[in-house]
């Protein structure tokens, strides 16, 4: 807490400096939700050299992009507005913010309680049905209170990149939550592994969920591990990874204004 | 791990004359390289049961495809081949084999102490923890709200917990040690055979352990006992007849090259931009490298290890006796509590670390603290020996049970 506030009067004396000195106003995000956490994500955690062409090309051909979210129980809230304080609804929100002028839709698409091993076999009608031009599949947390075979997971994922890649669509792939509280009763260190080899293997960005919120609570901006029925602490956490998706996003479409400031070579 | 092979190496200089039933016998001596190789295995093992952190740059899974589980097998395997064949010499099959049942017992009910321990856990937070943030991950605690089948379950160790692996992979191990030795001894080249022949058996058919709720065992005691036979070997003899190749100029090269190739791939996997240099055809070949069956890739790089520390580390290396690893070889004398200590001191460091959250200082603080604490138990464990061994009659068996106790 404190931390966090000795953060916060840094980085508005920051912004103060950089404004008087006429500067970029690059920071301005901090004035507009000075109560909303920093959340802000190193840019390393969010590169990628995978091109996300599909989607680049449906922006600039007919500045649209259509997204659809497939995941398991982390993908929503609970409650009647609870989808849309949930991460997919936040990241149509920011990609909107960020891409003006183009219409983004965000679907998504539940799968509660089911391994990647469920829901893979339904990734290619999903693709024909619904026209995403990028899939954000979320997996792996039900593959891993179940323990399921580490092998039989990740051979799972490459069925499932597979299907989606041969019915013509852009994939991210976006791995589980970080919980403090449950990391002796759930073991994720083999599964996040597995899914990074399954990425690798097919040249697929993973959006590395676990270690952004893990991040975010080493640095002070969550408290991840209290006791709360509220959803307070929730929603503030789908929007920021909302927003940091919807960078990732951006980057990895290379879409960004001043997108590869970071992309050297 | 590695630096178990190198104690492998060691002994069997002495038995070279009679390999075959060579049981390296250095009355009252101990091989130090294993007690010290061990007892890092078991802070290493510790490390990376916590939270990653920045300790956990120090473990040698970073570094290479094998990590510490390799080298406490392996080390388990010839410590206890070597206390239990002398056994099976001196007082006679039966009494050396009810000697092994009475330490698989021991570490089934250490099992079973860990699963109390983690069940209280559990049941802790599954009443006082909520948060909507993590509706889903609460339906893990499902499976515990049938206590009938779980806890059955776990006393026939399918059903294992997070971080609790191990200790069901050494049971079943330990379990075998008796016929391990009976053939052992006789013949060991056959023995190693059989064991390579399983090991091929498990990945050519996928012989595998059923777990609970689903899926299979951690680690493969069919792929897994390659490396505790491996061991056995080398203490019964193997090591001595191999020493020679061992430390051949050829043999040294070739590991040295092995392990840089094999960090260079790691490095690719912490360093996603370096992933271009890694060529597809290669990844095709080597990926996944899998540790439930103990993948070859990963046997070939403990061996490596082994080999470079057999090399640079001489049986009668002067730090061995130093008073700075003096903690390190206490633990690696004490195995069985140390590991359970380990264990137990993961779970009390990740309930402190949700409780508090105290970030990198207290992260740094539990890791260090539990590796003081394992070596605290480690030096009043030893003191209490030394004080019992005094005072007892018994004195023989007793140093024997010290020395090979600790698988």
């Amino acid at each position: 807490m404190r931390a966090s506030t000795r953060t916060r009067t840094k980085t508005a004396a920051l912004a103060a400096l950089l404004a008087l000195a006429s500067l970029i106003a690059r920071t301005s995000a901090f004035a507009e939700d000075a109560d909303k956490p920093a959340c802000d994500v190193p840019s390393d955690m969010l590169a990628t050299d995978t091109v996300l062409e599909k989607a680049a090309a449906q922006v600039k051909s007919s500045h649209q992009l259509d997204i659809t979210v497939v995941g398991s129980g982390s993908s929503t809230l609970a409650g009647s507005d609870g989808a849309k304080a949930a991460y997919p609804a936040r990241l149509e929100y920011y990609l909107g913010q960020k891409l003006p002028g183009v219409t983004v839709h965000v679907a998504t698409d539940l799968h509660m309680r089911q391994s990647s091993e469920d829901v893979a076999p339904d990734l290619a009608k999903l693709v024909k049905d619904g026209k995403p031009t990028l899939v954000i599949w979320q997996t792996g947390t039900i593959d891993a209170m179940r323990s399921i075979d580490p092998d039989d997971f990740r051979s799972a994922l490459g069925d499932g990149i597979d299907a989606l890649k041969a019915a013509g669509s852009d994939i991210v792939l976006m791995n589980p939550q970080y919980n403090p509280r449950m990391e002796t009763l759930i073991s994720l260190t083999t599964y996040l592994d597995n899914m990074r080899v399954a990425a690798q293997e097919r040249n697929v960005p993973v959006f590395d969920r676990f270690n952004i919120m893990r991040m975010w609570s080493d640095n002070g901006d969550f408290d991840f591990s209290i006791t709360t029925h509220s959803q307070t602490l929730a929603r503030s956490v789908h929007d920021c990874i909302g927003r940091t998706l919807a960078e990732f996003v951006v980057g990895a479409a290379r879409l960004g204004p001043e997108d590869p400031p970071k992309e050297q070579k | 791990m590695k630096q178990i092979s190198l104690k492998t190496i060691l002994p069997p200089a002495k038995a070279v004359a009679s390999p075959t039933l060579a049981i390296p016998v250095a009355p009252g001596e101990r091989e130090l390289r294993l007690d010290l190789f061990r007892g890092l295995a078991l802070w290493l093992i510790y490390i990376d049961h916590l939270p990653t952190s920045v300790l956990t740059w120090f473990t040698i899974r970073n570094y290479g495809f094998s990590d510490a589980t390799e080298i406490f097998i392996f080390i388990s395997g010839y410590t206890g081949a070597f206390v239990y064949a002398r056994a099976m010499s001196d007082r006679g099959i039966i009494v050396a084999s009810a000697r092994i049942f009475k330490r698989v017992w021991q570490i089934y009910a250490a099992h079973i102490l860990l699963f109390t321990i983690y069940l209280a856990e559990i049941s802790y937070v599954a009443t006082r923890f909520e948060n909507p943030l993590y509706a889903e991950e609460m339906n893990v605690l499902d499976f515990y709200k049938q206590p009938d089948v779980t806890i059955v379950q776990a006393l026939i160790l399918k059903f294992r917990p997070v971080n609790m692996d191990v200790l069901p992979m050494y049971i079943v191990l330990m379990a075998f040690l008796p016929l391990i030795l009976l053939l052992m001894r006789k013949k060991p080249d056959l023995t190693l055979l059989l064991s390579v022949g399983l090991y091929i058996a498990t990945w050519e058919f996928d012989l595998t352990l059923p777990a609970y709720p689903d899926g299979y065992w951690y680690f493969n005691p069919f792929a897994w006992q390659l490396l505790f036979v491996f061991g056995a070997w080398c203490a019964l003899g193997g090591a001595a007849r191999m020493s020679r190749v061992m430390s051949s100029r050829f043999t040294i090269g070739l590991a040295i090259v092995y392990l840089i190739f094999s960090f260079c791939v790691t490095l690719t996997w912490y360093i996603p931009k370096l992933d271009f240099l890694m060529p597809l055809w290669l990844e095709s070949i080597i990926y996944p490298i899998d540790k439930t069956d103990l993948d070859i890739l990963r046997f070939a790089h403990f061996l490596a290890l082994a080999v470079l520390t057999v090399y640079f580390i001489p049986k009668d290396w002067p730090y061995l006796r130093s008073k700075w690893l003096r903690p390190m070889v206490i633990c690696g004398q004490n195995s069985l509590e140390i590991f359970c200590a380990g264990v137990f001191l993961a779970f009390a460091g990740h309930f402190i670390m949700a409780e508090t959250n105290g970030g990198a200082w207290m992260h740094l603080f539990i890791t260090i603290g539990g590796i003081l604490i394992m070596w605290a138990i480690a030096w009043t464990i030893t003191w209490y020996k030394g004080v019992a061994e005094k005072s007892g009659s018994r004195q023989p068996t007793a140093n024997a049970d010290l020395v090979g106790g600790g698988p």
